[in-house]
């Protein structure tokens, strides 16, 4: 089976050796354990793409296979950051409360140090009560299986919700989107119990580790390099099977899915799942690399972005959606972060910090009306060009 | 006889030092009189000291009296120093003042400022004097006074205002003032009047009134403060007796009040234990614990009980300590007002005025909810053309709304005169989305008809590249588009509901375009061709119609109507590049949830949403993000319901 499903796609072996490949240059050049010459928060940049191609992989998975153009993937790319910030900032804010309280002459009883953690987390927000979504907070374990199942759960129950009542095609889109606004602005709130807009930060220091970011930061490359490398053997398995042709017949024509007998909301209900729980194990890696989480990260624009990431890219092949996500995230941080060189046209000084997004726009436009098949389409190009 | 003699020379002498008295100053007038009795606190009065002194002046009834007070105030009353009388002085020349008596009001003498002492009331005075004042001005010939002194009675009631305004009201001619004058009486009346049956009368007539200054008067009658007592006192107005652990009073509240009231030692708190601990410490032991082992509350209480004991600690006041004293003693409420008869009769007026306050805001709130409604239907009807009738997923719709209300600011710039700009900007605005909307169909639109997701990509990809623009052009911040002068203000009803004038004209506007709408549609050659193309190009074209001219003016139409809508919204909220996306999911909601092809669903959708809203603001006003969250939550679900919207259309009509 697995030898027929990598022999269906040859791009599998090509993309983990290319992924190997990158793994080991930027360990090699990196501060930490290398010669030097990336810097930390390249390195760090790097890594987050990585998690974002693995995103990128989600969503086409539910786009570009199963024809669903869901705008709530990056709801639960947020909630997984979510979910393993509320442990990191927790078990950092305890280090720091028992040490603060061991200077004291008397030594602290437990509910001190968690009034402590309490007030020092939520002082922002005008409260210091753990609100019971915290429960699992001081566990690791548990709050690692909550970033899978929280955002599973939601998408399950809002899944079950939508393809019951056969909602479908832009109705759906608007109806994911309407659900990423609504978690967004109900994060926004102060009593959420998530910090409101302060949201959860300090999570690139990881409690209890005294190695320095210049480590830390390989570390998490290479805990996203292995996730979009796992993350791209099971998607590409899937796509292989049996599922992978029921969820494209989906796509192709959903009626005549339905009448040869399979059950299409079952399968859309399963891929829908499926996608938002490695979009949430793609946000939990990405966010300690970021170091911050707040509501305006999953407002609804960072899930249109993230269908922008996967048509420019190529949907409906894998690669493509890798390509796209890292090609386009890397390029808005060059052109966002100030790096492109302004140009000046004796009027009128085009800075590119502000022009990038028209850009963006447009292009985007562009490669829906002349470019279906986005940069993956080169691809094809090329391959038509060697059998002729 | 020489007896005799001597007797005349004696009388003689006595006439003479009367007259040479009389020449050299006339008898002191009577209102002089009053004020040489009081000559001292006159001349250098204090807000304390000062009221006997201006009640006694008021007292004497004397014509000069308002004058006199009016002068002092002014800060033109100066006293003799040569004999301490008081005048009402003007200055005639340079450093001389020409001196009027305060009785007579003639001029008796032109003295020079080095013989004369100026009084100079502080402000406090200068108040006291005011409200002695009110009682001449409330008769006073001119209608301005009279308000200026009702005004005055208002902001400072006082028991000494109530027996001249009284007075007052039979002789006043001016209706309205009459009105406001018999109104304040019966706030007076309830206030100060010494006898309970009219208070309790004033009050009953007044329970009807939803007036905001009859709850400003009732309110401090059944104000509360809460006592502490061993046993229940006599002879006072008590609301209510509470028991701690009940109802609003904690039993933390009661004892901190018996700690306050009585002086009973504190409640040791695990804090006060922590200290008396940290401050025993003995060479790492307290009270022979080690001080490892208090990471446990009940270590630390043992250890705190052995110190209690050995007299080195304040005795533990635990939670049964606290509750046998607070058991010893009883809580009471009493009214700031100490007459029963008054705070009963006060209580009903004030819920019944309550229950008729929440059904007028259960109004204003149902008023709130159909403005909310109008802005989304303005929001939603260019949607409900191109989305509704063209099936085309036009996610830039928003930033159509914006472009509206940028050019409704740009013709603002240009023309300064606010109605004109209005008049002007709203055909521009129209024009500017048509073009940009018949620009896009012809551009992006037109090669997507029949693949509705790739219409909303790109569709996203020019609202991406038009809010930067806007953001680009105008900057970030806040551009305010200024409604005209007529529609400032709010059509106020009673104290309660109001609303703003633009909110009148945003609501007068979204049936305009209702109007406009049905008209295009079910009247005019373009509704009936884009109808037709709607329900099935191909025969459309068969039958001699241009699909594609078709195609381009509806969703022209439809843009310019955002266009129309982006003035109207603009006016009411702040102009930003984020305006249109804003309002974008929730017009998409709106149509959705109405029904996509029919305008009345929209207007149904629009309606739902916006009562919706409202209605769970209203339940949590604090949060009006929650509201927005909850509101989507029942959208979701609704449509579970109803997948089609409120307006399904059935049949061929339907598509699918």
């Amino acid at each position: 089976m697995s030898r027929s499903f990598i022999a269906k796609n040859p791009s599998v072996l090509v993309f983990l050796a290319g992924l190997a490949l990158f793994t080991l240059l930027v360990t090699v050049f990196s501060e930490g354990f290398g010669v030097g010459g990336l810097s930390t928060s390249f390195v760090k940049t790097l890594g987050k793409t990585l998690c974002l191609c693995l995103v990128a992989i989600a969503m086409d998975l539910i786009w570009g296979y199963c024809g669903i153009l869901s705008l709530g993937h990056f709801a639960f790319f947020g909630l997984g950051g979510y979910m393993v910030g509320m442990w990191l900032m927790y078990a950092r804010t305890e280090i720091i409360v028992e040490g603060a309280l061991a200077q004291g002459a008397i030594p602290p009883t437990s509910q001190e140090v968690i009034d402590g953690i309490g007030t020092q987390i939520f002082g922002v927000v005008g409260s210091s009560e753990f609100p019971s979504i915290w429960a699992f907070s001081d566990s690791l374990i548990l709050q690692l299986m909550m970033v899978v199942l929280v955002p599973g759960l939601l998408a399950l129950i809002f899944g079950w919700l939508a393809f019951r009542s056969r909602v479908t095609g832009v109705y759906l889109s608007i109806l994911t989107q309407a659900m990423t606004l609504a978690l967004a602005l109900y994060l926004f709130q102060n009593d959420s119990g998530l910090r409101g807009n302060n949201g959860l930060s300090g999570l690139q220091n990881l409690p209890g580790v005294s190695a320095s970011q210049d480590v830390v930061s390989i570390w998490f490359l290479w805990a996203s390099a292995f996730a979009l490398g796992a993350g791209y053997v099971l998607a590409a398995f899937v796509v292989s099977g049996k599922f992978g042709s029921v969820i494209r017949g989906i796509r192709d024509n959903e009626a005549r899915v339905r009448f040869l007998g399979y059950p299409v909301e079952s399968f859309k209900l399963m891929l829908f799942t499926l996608t938002a729980m490695i979009a949430a194990i793609a946000g939990a890696l990405y966010y300690p690399q970021a170091g911050i989480i707040n509501p305006a990260e999953i407002a609804p624009i960072a899930s249109i972005y993230l269908a922008v990431w996967v048509a420019i890219g190529g949907r409906g092949r894998l690669y493509g959606a890798v390509l796209g996500a890292a090609f386009v995230s890397l390029v808005s941080t060059w052109f966002t972060g100030g790096q492109a060189p302004d140009i000046n046209l004796g009027f009128y000084t085009i800075q590119w910090v502000d022009w990038w997004q028209v850009i963006l726009g447009l292009s985007f436009v562009f490669v829906t009306l002349y470019a279906p098949k986005g940069i993956g389409g080169l691809f094809d190009l090329i391959k038509t060009g060697e059998k002729s | 006889m020489k007896r005799l003699l001597l007797t005349c020379l004696a009388l003689v002498c006595a006439c003479q030092m009367i007259f040479a008295q009389s020449a050299a100053a006339q008898a002191p007038g009577p209102l002089q009189t009053v004020l040489q009795a009081h000559a001292k606190d006159v001349a250098k009065p204090s807000r304390k000291t000062i009221q006997p002194v201006i009640d006694a002046i008021v007292a004497s009834g004397l014509e000069p009296v308002p004058g006199f007070l009016s002068a002092w105030a002014d800060k033109s009353v100066w006293q003799r120093k040569e004999d301490g009388l008081f005048f009402i002085g003007e200055e005639v020349a340079k450093r001389t003042y020409a001196l009027t008596d305060v009785d007579s009001g003639a001029v008796v003498a032109e003295v020079a400022k080095k013989e004369l002492k100026q009084l100079k009331p502080n402000s406090g005075v200068r108040g006291l004097i005011a409200t002695a004042l009110v009682q001449f001005q409330l008769s006073d010939p001119n209608p301005e006074t009279r308000a200026a002194a009702l005004l005055a009675i208002e902001r400072a009631p006082g028991a000494a205002l109530l027996a001249p305004l009284r007075a007052s009201i039979p002789a006043e001619a001016d209706p309205v003032l009459l009105a406001r004058k018999t109104r304040i009486e019966r706030l007076l009346t309830i206030g100060y009047d010494e006898d309970t049956a009219a208070r309790v009368a004033a009050i009953e007539e007044m329970s009807g009134d939803l007036g905001v200054d009859v709850r400003a008067a009732l309110n401090p009658l059944v104000a509360r403060k809460l006592n502490v007592a061993t046993e229940l006192p006599e002879g006072e107005n008590i609301a209510d007796i509470l028991i701690p652990g009940e109802g609003d009073l904690t039993v933390e509240a009661a004892y901190d009040l018996l700690v306050a009231a009585e002086g009973v030692p504190p409640r040791t708190t695990p804090e006060m234990i922590k200290a008396v601990l940290a401050d025993n410490i003995n060479g790492g032991f307290v009270a022979g614990v080690p001080v490892a082992q208090f990471t446990d509350l009940q270590t630390r209480l043992s250890a705190y009980a052995k110190l209690a004991a050995a007299g080195q600690a304040p005795g533990l006041v635990n939670d049964a300590e606290v509750q046998s004293a607070l058991d010893l003693h009883v809580f009471y409420e009493t009214y700031a007002e100490p007459n029963a008869a008054v705070t009963t009769a006060a209580e009903a007026a004030l819920s019944s005025i309550s229950t008729r306050v929440g059904l007028n805001q259960s109004l204003d709130l149902g008023l709130d909810a159909i403005s909310l409604a109008s802005i989304y239907f303005l929001a939603a009807i260019g949607l409900a053309i191109t989305f509704g009738l063209m099936g085309v997923i036009n996610m830039a719709h928003g930033e159509f709304i914006m472009m509206g209300a940028y050019t409704g600011y740009v013709v603002q710039q240009v023309i300064p005169n606010h109605t004109a700009s209005i008049i002007v900007a709203i055909p521009l605005a129209f024009a500017v989305t048509f073009a940009a909307g018949v620009a896009m169909e012809r551009l992006v639109i037109r090669h997507l008809y029949n693949r509705p997701l790739e219409t909303l990509l790109a569709t996203f990809g020019i609202s991406i590249a038009l809010q930067q623009l806007a953001k680009n052009i105008f900057g970030t911040q806040a551009r305010p588009l200024t409604a005209p002068g007529w529609l400032d203000g709010a059509w106020a009803i009673n104290d309660v509901v109001s609303i703003s004038y633009i909110r009148i004209a945003i609501f007068v506007l979204a049936l305009i375009f209702l109007a406009v709408f049905l008209f295009i549609m079910n009247r005019s050659r373009l509704g009936l061709e884009t109808r037709a193309v709607t329900q099935n190009p191909r025969m459309a074209a068969a039958m001699g119609i241009n699909p594609e001219r078709v195609n381009m003016l509806t969703f022209g139409l439809g843009s310019g109507i955002a266009g129309i809508a982006g003035v109207a919204i603009g006016l009411y909220a702040k102009v930003t590049s984020e305006l249109g996306s804003d309002y974008i999911v929730q017009s998409f909601m709106t149509v959705v949830v109405g029904g996509v092809g029919n305008i009345w669903g929209a207007l149904l959708g629009a309606g739902m949403i916006g009562t919706l809203q409202k209605g769970i603001e209203w339940l949590n006003p604090s949060n009006t993000l929650a509201a927005q969250t909850y509101m989507i939550i029942f959208i979701i679900i609704f449509i579970q319901f109803r997948p089609r919207g409120i307006i399904a259309l059935k049949g061929r009509a339907a598509g699918d």
